[in-house]
């Protein structure tokens, strides 16, 4: 007996990004990355296109006085404090397709770093690699709008993609992407509504959907994921419906999310019933980067080589290769 | 296809006995459409209507049960695609392969491994709950053994073998309560469904899509209902399609052949890559996923990750808002302040017993709502916290009068101070993780 297929077609589809700018494009680098661009639910691919697979992005940050996972620390070691030593591993040893630098370095309580350190980070970070470079801000309104805009124009030509713009506090970031030719990601705290209105908000600034990155804001698997799975499902199903204001490629901060669980730190010698810590932490992050996978994230920011590994492989085998 | 009023008028007796409580028989239909009323309240409904209203009410995906007593484990009977939609009702039976080709020990020390797959999560008790003994011997003696073996566990048993004699004395003789049978094929279908008819157990059709229709159509004919499907794909990308298909056939067009739940595999060996297959198997409606690994590191996140996808997300989880103990408390114990949202709760709790610095934990009553959510929705307030601190009881049981509040909410410290008075309000750690250390080094100096 033949089977009816039921094939739901997108009455629009998600914006396409393209982060970074070659020589030719008069930036330096020597790669980019575009994003975007579905016209169905993720790897649905009988009933639309996906034309270009989700990104891995590796996360570093700007010698931030903060502890990191006994995991992350095996790893990265010395290079937790050298920026550009940590971006170039990414990028030559573990195949990052661009590089996060979160200036959390900058924050009041993780250093206080000035404009003017954060600005040499960027420069450092930017000779250090040749993949497109996302920068994101300490999260702080006033110190994000004292720093980005300095580095905003110290990575002027190079596209970058720069965070995070919020509901009350986008129009400095927007400004500075706008002058600088960068995209802007928007924030919003795991909620429908406000994600579109950032985007609305962003977009009134002058920056057109190719620009525009959302961050719905994610937990990891264990830490209210489901909440960011179904927003972020929701989001994607609006698009592909025409509502071309939350038709922008997402990003998520997986890496950040997964390495604060209990579980993805805690040792064995704590929790004997949970196995080794290494693999538990390796795939707590990997998890919770597959799980936002199928609900639509097109940027995957992550920390552990061995995870973005595992993900690679997961993204191969949906798209059927 | 839910028939209306009308429909079901057609098919009721017309006589307007009110005997239902219904004034006339098309109020009484009206009712039936609404599911506000039960085909059972008219006495005088003709087996014919019967049949044809219960066809037509029974939910599009079947709901299958494998076991008896508390353990059984209820699968399908899912009605939204999405979630957010409604919520996804039964959790994922997860199962872990038994071959029956091991030996005595080997198949022992296999099993206390998936029993040792139970973890405690916000509260709950959570594991693998089944086995799938798998005839790889061929034989039908090693795999009642097998299947004795893993009946034994108290784990719910996969019997997995195409031979129906071997299948037969396996369901009859391993003492397996209502083990699913796996499986029934377009080769075997009429000695399969045999087994099952007589055995009365739950049974897999497997087949590629195209047959599957017929299977399911032929172990209908045989007086079987309790089916779980196998469309046989074992690419990830393919079983998303397959599965994604079947649940919307089953959905939006009430297609009964396919309208059951759904069996999947994961195809690797390395158990990380078998349990991130098993997190898209199971997120695109997989009602049972069977896994080769028994990494505990493998299973945690994916047990975890089931409890997620299937929470009800228009319910808040919640505690209840009290005073709370974790470890043997003395009045030397400090007294730590938190919301009644399950995850922070449970974080917390978390964290203070790591720190095995036995404390009280005062829960506020937030709605189900974090820190920092129930701070800028004013239901962690220094006035809720303060009634919450006085009602729990807590001023009587201590010597030192020190609150530790989360440090998200520092800013809350002054108002605290005013509203209790006799206390002395200290500001903990922004996140859970930094509880212990708070504990054990700045709470002593305080």
């Amino acid at each position: 007996m033949a089977i009816e297929v039921l094939t739901d077609k997108a009455a629009g589809a998600i914006a396409t990004v393209t982060i970074g700018a070659t020589k030719a494009e008069g930036g330096t680098r020597e790669s980019v990355v575009t994003v975007g661009g579905e016209t169905c639910l993720p790897f649905h691919l009988k009933e639309g296109v996906m034309p270009h697979p989700p990104v891995i992005a590796m996360e570093i940050c700007d010698r931030a006085k903060t502890d990191w996972p006994p995991e992350i620390e095996r790893v990265f070691g010395a290079r937790l404090k050298d920026p550009p030593a940590w971006a170039e591993a990414c990028e030559k040893q573990y195949g990052a397709q661009a590089i996060c630098l979160r200036l959390l370095g900058a924050h009041s309580d993780y250093g206080n770093n000035s404009a003017d350190d954060c600005v040499s980070t960027v420069r450092e970070v930017l000779s250090a690699t040749t993949v497109p470079l996302i920068i994101v801000g300490p999260g702080q309104k006033d110190k994000d709008n004292e720093i980005m805009p300095a580095c905003s124009q110290a990575a002027k030509g190079e596209k970058c993609l720069l965070g995070s713009a919020t509901q009350d506090n986008y129009k400095t970031l927007a400004a500075s992407c706008l002058a600088d030719g960068h995209s802007i990601i928007g924030e919003s705290p795991i909620d429908i509504n406000i994600a579109k209105q950032v985007n609305i908000l962003i977009s009134e600034m002058g920056l057109p959907p190719g620009r525009i990155v959302m961050d719905p804001t994610v937990g990891a698997v264990g830490y209210g994921i489901e909440y960011a799975y179904s927003i972020m499902e929701r989001g994607r199903l609006a698009a592909l419906g025409g509502d071309k204001m939350m038709a922008m490629p997402v990003i998520c901060f997986v890496g950040k999310e997964a390495w604060r669980a209990k579980e993805a730190k805690v040792d064995q010698s704590e929790a004997p019933a949970w196995g080794p810590a290494m693999e538990r932490g390796i795939l707590w992050e990997a998890m919770t980067a597959t799980v936002l996978l199928i609900a639509g994230a097109d940027i995957l920011v992550m920390r552990h080589p061995d995870a973005v590994e595992k993900v690679r492989g997961v993204i191969g085998e949906l798209l059927g290769k | 296809m839910a028939l209306s009023g009308l429909d079901i008028y057609k098919l009721l007796p017309k006589t307007n006995c009110k005997e239902c409580g219904k004034p006339t028989c098309l109020a009484f239909a009206m009712a039936l459409a609404q599911k506000k009323a039960e085909l059972s309240q008219c006495p005088h409904v003709s087996d014919q209507a019967k049949e044809a209203l219960g066809a037509a009410s029974a939910p599009p995906i079947r709901l299958v049960t494998i076991g008896e007593g508390e353990n059984k484990l209820e699968i399908g009977n899912e009605t939204v695609l999405f979630r957010h939609e409604a919520t996804f009702f039964h959790p994922t039976g997860l199962a872990v392969t038994l071959s029956d080709s091991l030996d005595g020990t080997a198949l022992a020390r296999r099993i206390e491994a998936v029993k040792a797959l139970r973890f405690d999560r916000v509260g709950r008790s959570v594991r693998v709950e089944m086995l799938f003994v798998r005839n790889d011997s061929g034989d039908a003696g090693k795999f009642l053994a097998a299947a004795k073996a893993a009946a034994g566990s108290g784990l719910l048993v996969i019997l997995a073998s195409e031979d129906p004699a071997a299948m037969e004395k396996a369901a009859r003789e391993s003492g397996a309560k209502k083990p699913l049978l796996y499986a029934a094929t377009p080769a075997n279908a009429n000695g399969m469904a045999a087994v099952a008819k007589a055995t009365g157990c739950p049974v897999v059709a497997k087949a590629p899509p195209d047959k599957l229709v017929d299977l399911t159509a032929a172990l209908n004919a045989a007086g079987i209902k309790d089916i779980v499907l196998d469309p046989e794909f074992r690419r990830l990308d393919e079983c998303l399609w397959a599965q994604t298909q079947i649940r919307r056939l089953a959905l939006r067009r009430t297609f009964r052949p396919l309208g059951y739940p759904v069996i999947a595999f994961t195809s690797s060996t390395d158990p990380a890559r078998a349990a991130l297959q098993a997190a898209v198997l199971m997120a695109k409606y997989a009602a049972i996923v069977v896994l080769e690994a028994v990494e505990p590191w493998a299973c945690l996140p994916l047990i975890t990750w089931r409890l997620n996808v299937y929470t009800d997300p228009q319910k808040p989880i919640q505690v209840e808002p009290k005073l709370y103990e974790v470890g043997a408390v003395s009045p030397d114990s400090p007294v730590l302040v938190t919301t009644n949202f399950s995850l922070t709760y449970f974080t917390v709790e978390g964290e203070v017993e790591a720190s095995r610095v036995p404390s009280y934990i005062v829960v506020v009553n937030t709605d189900g709502t974090s820190v920092l959510t129930a701070w800028a929705a004013e239901k962690f307030t220094a006035d809720s916290i303060a009634k919450a601190v006085r009602e729990s009881g807590v001023e009587s049981r201590v010597r030192k009068k020190r609150l530790v509040i989360p440090g998200g909410v520092a800013v809350l410290s002054g108002k605290l101070e005013e509203a209790l008075p006799g206390w002395k309000i200290c500001v903990g750690p922004r996140e859970a993780v930094g509880i212990p250390s708070y504990l054990k080094n700045v709470w002593p100096s305080l």
